[in-house]
């Protein structure tokens, strides 16, 4: 079912109240961007929040290299639109060790390139408090999360042991060797952040729209070949097919899925129809039951 | 007069255990509303968990609700889980899965604080259970509006009328008890699906509605939305620009309205409201605003703003019901950080009024809250703060309680009155002040804090050191926590609460005395980090000096002066500190001297560093 108008204003309303809570109550704060539509969502409602003042805080990317090429340009660009005083940080180490998501196993790859880095780069800024967009209907151990969630000394998240959060008042407060992850979209579902970017025209990434690129099978999910780095096996040519994506990550790592929506109302329209949860199409979630909730407790969003 | 709104989303706590069936009627309800992606139903077509009972092909509700790791271990659930569903009729219900087991409690009152419809589990062919009388506890205490009585597994009594009345009438008793007034028993079965989502054929006697048909049906009601508040997150600037930033609560505002600044009672007028990137004439309930004065008054991070004509007296004391969410127990006279909104103010609890016996009801005696206990308590604010009952807003009549050396959340409060002491007792100003006092005795007023252990050597250097003063011809006078206890705190003991209170009160003695001039000599044991910053937080800087006696605790065992060790091994007095009870060492002394030192070594050390 479309999310109404009326639900959408209550939940921007709530995410607003939570930003500016940040905003105020921490030392540093910082929004983790990630250029897919949940970031492009949390983006517009920081601006929204701190209107007619700039967003009070820096935007961060962390850049595995791996990334869609559209991705990056697309990050450019918001960064010009809204200017954004944006953050990249890349595990260096990692790269010098040629950790990618071929030779390297999807979960260590994610850890190093992903937690690793971001672990990394809160450190070298000493931000106290990372934004992220995260929801909890993407994932079990998400719907488990607090608002305001405390990160022990080294970024651990210990899942048993949760500040509780009543009301709609927060707990800012923590020590110093502890940090804050906040996540303003927590009751957002797919569906509302959709029906919103369509209400409210938000800027969208164009690989969330379909149109004919070059993909390659493994396995039953189709992957596209954004660049050379792409190992092909011997005599493979990658086919060219209709196809856009429901979330955006790694490009290696992320599947395509075929599609005909070239519109924010014609993915509406998919997204009601074909049902199917939209971590479905990441590679490293699923390789082992709980893997969301591991890498949570290591310090991934 | 009363209103009715339609709110978009709808909020609901579910109150029971895995026993009750309660995963099953999560997972019915979700499945058929259509809130669950389709490879996850399919997924729960063939996981099976070990020791189930359902057949391969049949969807396993309950695996679409479990979380953690270790829950679906134990097929128990530790932590609240939020979900998200469709109502048929366009609205939105979300969940707030809450743990039945008694050990959590706490997170179901954390579940209960945001809820507007609670879903109460009956297993039907046990009845209410005491499990169900503490559900129905909470609820109604957290402000729960609607109640659903979920009476599941008829179909385990063959669908049975007379089982069903039999827990409809025991329940109307306990509802009357609690003050409950909307709720509504449902007979269902979450694994047949009887009256769940469908209306059930199999129970014709039955003409109520449907759980999903009670719970959509929910619509606020308000007695009054004519109280708007707006608490100030932050202030907005930008060139020309300097607005107030936070969320309406409880009313509307608009263009042009008279309110005043709290707790400073600043008067101003509404301007202009901004929001959503324009102007806007008025905004209500629940709108994240920015509200622009004209006077431009001064406000801050944690003030309020509310009707000129209708505003909450700020007030530094309360009454309040206290849900205890810390591992370590509440003890009344020490300092927590008390936030509501944006507010923060350091605030004790004097008084634990009683303790809810939570099954019964009964008020009982309490000297500490532990956690899961419930209590009423007596609060008092540093500073006066605009709170109000919370039977009135929940937004505005809600607080919680921090611990202020862990930061952790250790209470949830609910005002229950205003207790206006605040507006009686105010402070007089009087023209001699502590400054003039100490001038005209030639010294500057101070207090010297012995803290260490019993037998350290606190009452031998104050005994010395007041010598010594005398003979200067100084003002002082010596604080010895042992002579105390024979008269201002004789009805204390040496638990760790009335240590609390023991050390506050000779604080606040001392604070006086500084006040009149004198030179304070301490000599306490205080053994307590906390309460001792406690008493520091009384001071201006430079007032107040902790002194730590560092005494190895063989010393002080073999000097025994008072012969307390001898009683402590012999398991005669369970709390002496550093044997039975902790002593924690201080942090910032301002002086540590070595107890085994010479007496008059130390004593010159504290006239060169602190006098």
């Amino acid at each position: 079912m479309k999310s109404s108008s009326e639900i959408l204003k209550a939940l921007e309303n709530e995410s607003i109240e939570i930003l500016r809570e940040t905003a105020a109550a921490f030392r540093k704060p910082v929004l983790l961007y990630s250029i897919g539509k949940d970031s492009a969502v949390l983006l517009h409602l920081a601006m929204k929040a701190f209107y007619p003042a700039p967003i009070p805080f820096p935007v961060m990317h962390i850049d595995t290299t791996w990334k869609f090429r559209e991705m990056i340009s697309f990050r450019e660009e918001m960064v010009e639109k809204y200017n954004l005083n944006l953050i990249k940080h890349t595990n260096a180490e990692g790269v010098a060790e040629n950790i990618n998501p071929f030779n390297t196993g999807a979960s260590e790859y994610t850890r190093i390139m992903k937690t690793v880095a971001l672990r990394q780069a809160l450190d070298a800024n000493q931000f106290d408090a990372a934004i992220g967009g995260s929801r909890r209907d993407e994932e079990r151990s998400r719907a488990k999360e607090r608002i305001f969630s405390v990160r022990e000394a080294g970024h651990r998240w210990d899942p048993r042991n949760q500040r509780p959060e009543l009301w709609r008042t927060y707990n800012p407060k923590i020590t110093n060797d502890q940090t804050m992850r906040v996540f303003p979209l927590s009751d957002w579902t797919e569906l509302d952040i959709w029906n919103y970017i369509e209400e409210n025209d938000v800027p969208v990434n164009p690989l969330y729209f379909a149109k004919e690129r070059p993909v390659v099978f493994r396995g039953e999910q189709m992957i596209m070949v954004d660049d050379d780095r792409f190992p092909l096996i011997n005599g493979e040519v990658p086919v060219m097919k209709k196809i856009r994506f429901r979330t955006l990550g790694c490009y290696p790592l992320t599947a395509a899925v075929e599609s005909d929506a070239t519109t924010v109302s014609e993915i509406v329209e998919e997204v009601m129809n074909v049902k199917l949860s939209e971590r479905a199409t990441r590679l490293i979630d699923g390789e082992k039951e709980d893997s969301m909730e591991k890498k949570k407790t290591e310090g991934y969003f | 007069m009363t209103q009715e709104l339609t709110q978009p989303i709808i909020r609901l706590v579910t109150c029971g255990s895995v026993d009750d069936g309660k995963s099953t009627l999560i997972g019915r309800l979700l499945v058929e509303t259509d809130s669950v992606p389709h490879d996850t139903v399919a997924a729960a077509r063939n996981i099976r968990r070990s020791g189930s009972t359902i057949v391969a092909g049949e969807v396993d509700f309950s695996l679409l609700t479990d979380g953690l790791e270790a829950e679906r271990e134990q097929g128990i659930t530790i932590d609240v889980a939020y979900r998200s569903m469709s109502l048929l009729n366009g609205r939105r219900l979300i969940i707030a899965d809450a743990p039945g087991h008694e050990q959590y409690t706490r997170n179901m009152a954390v579940a209960a604080s945001r809820a507007d419809v609670a879903l109460v589990l009956v297993d039907a062919s046990r009845g209410i259970r005491t499990q169900t009388l503490r559900h129905l506890t909470i609820c109604s205490l957290m402000g729960v509006t609607r109640i659903a009585v979920v009476v599941n597994k008829l179909d385990a009594t063959g669908y049975s009328q007379e089982v069903y009345q039999g827990i409809v009438d025991e329940l109307s008793g306990v509802a009357t008890r609690l003050g409950i007034t909307d709720y509504q028993a449902v007979p269902v079965s979450a694994l047949a699906g009887d009256n769940v989502v469908h209306r059930s054929t199999n129970m014709p006697w039955y003409s109520g509605p449907t759980l999903l048909e009670y719970i959509q049906s929910w619509t606020k009601k308000s007695e009054a939305l004519v109280k708007p508040h707006l608490g100030v997150q932050l202030i907005a600037r930008a060139e020309n620009f300097r607005g107030l930033s936070g969320t309406i609560f409880n009313g509307t505002f608009n263009q042009g309205d008279e309110v005043v600044v709290l707790p400073s009672k600043r008067k101003a007028k509404i301007s202009q409201i901004v929001a959503h990137g324009g102007d806007l004439k008025s905004a209500g309930d629940s709108e994240a605003v920015i509200l622009v004065l004209e006077p431009d008054v001064d406000a801050t991070r944690g003030d309020s703003v509310e009707l000129a004509s209708n505003f909450t007296a700020p007030a530094d004391r309360f009454n309040a019901n206290l849900v205890w969410l810390g591992e370590t127990e509440l003890l009344h006279s020490r300092s927590y950080y008390l936030i509501a909104g944006s507010t923060q103010v350091p605030a004790i609890v004097t008084k634990i009024r009683h303790k809810l016996e939570i099954t019964s009801g009964d008020h009982e005696a309490a000297e500490v809250l532990a956690m899961n206990e419930i209590g009423a308590v007596e609060i008092a604010t540093d500073s006066p703060i605009a709170l109000s009952p919370y039977k009135e807003d929940r937004n505005t009549g809600s607080f919680i309680l921090v611990d202020r050396v862990t930061l952790n959340t250790v209470a949830a409060g609910m005002v229950n009155h205003i207790l206006r002491r605040s507006d009686n007792v105010s402070e007089h100003k009087y023209e001699v002040d502590s400054l003039a006092r100490a001038t005209q005795k030639n010294q500057s007023a101070k207090v010297i804090w012995l803290t260490g252990l019993s037998g350290s050597g606190k009452s031998t250097i104050a005994n010395e050191l007041e010598k010594r003063l005398y003979a200067t011809g100084a003002h002082s006078y010596v604080l010895d926590g042992d002579n105390l206890r024979l008269g201002l705190n004789k009805d204390l003991g040496f638990t760790r609460a009335d240590r609390a209170e023991n050390v506050r009160r000779v604080g606040e003695v001392a604070h006086l005395m500084a006040d009149a001039g004198l030179i304070v000599i301490v000599a306490l044991v205080s053994p307590f980090a906390e309460d001792r910053d406690s008493v520091r937080a009384l001071f201006d800087k430079g007032k107040f000096a902790e002194v730590w006696v560092k005494t190895p605790v063989e010393v002080c065992t073999d000097r025994d002066p008072k012969g307390l060790y001898k009683k402590a091994a012999d398991g005669a007095l369970p709390n002496l500190s550093g044997v039975g009870q902790e002593y924690e060492p201080p942090i910032n002394a301002e002086l540590i001297l070595d107890g085994t030192a010479e007496i008059t070594a130390n004593v010159a050390k504290i006239m060169d560093e602190l006098l």
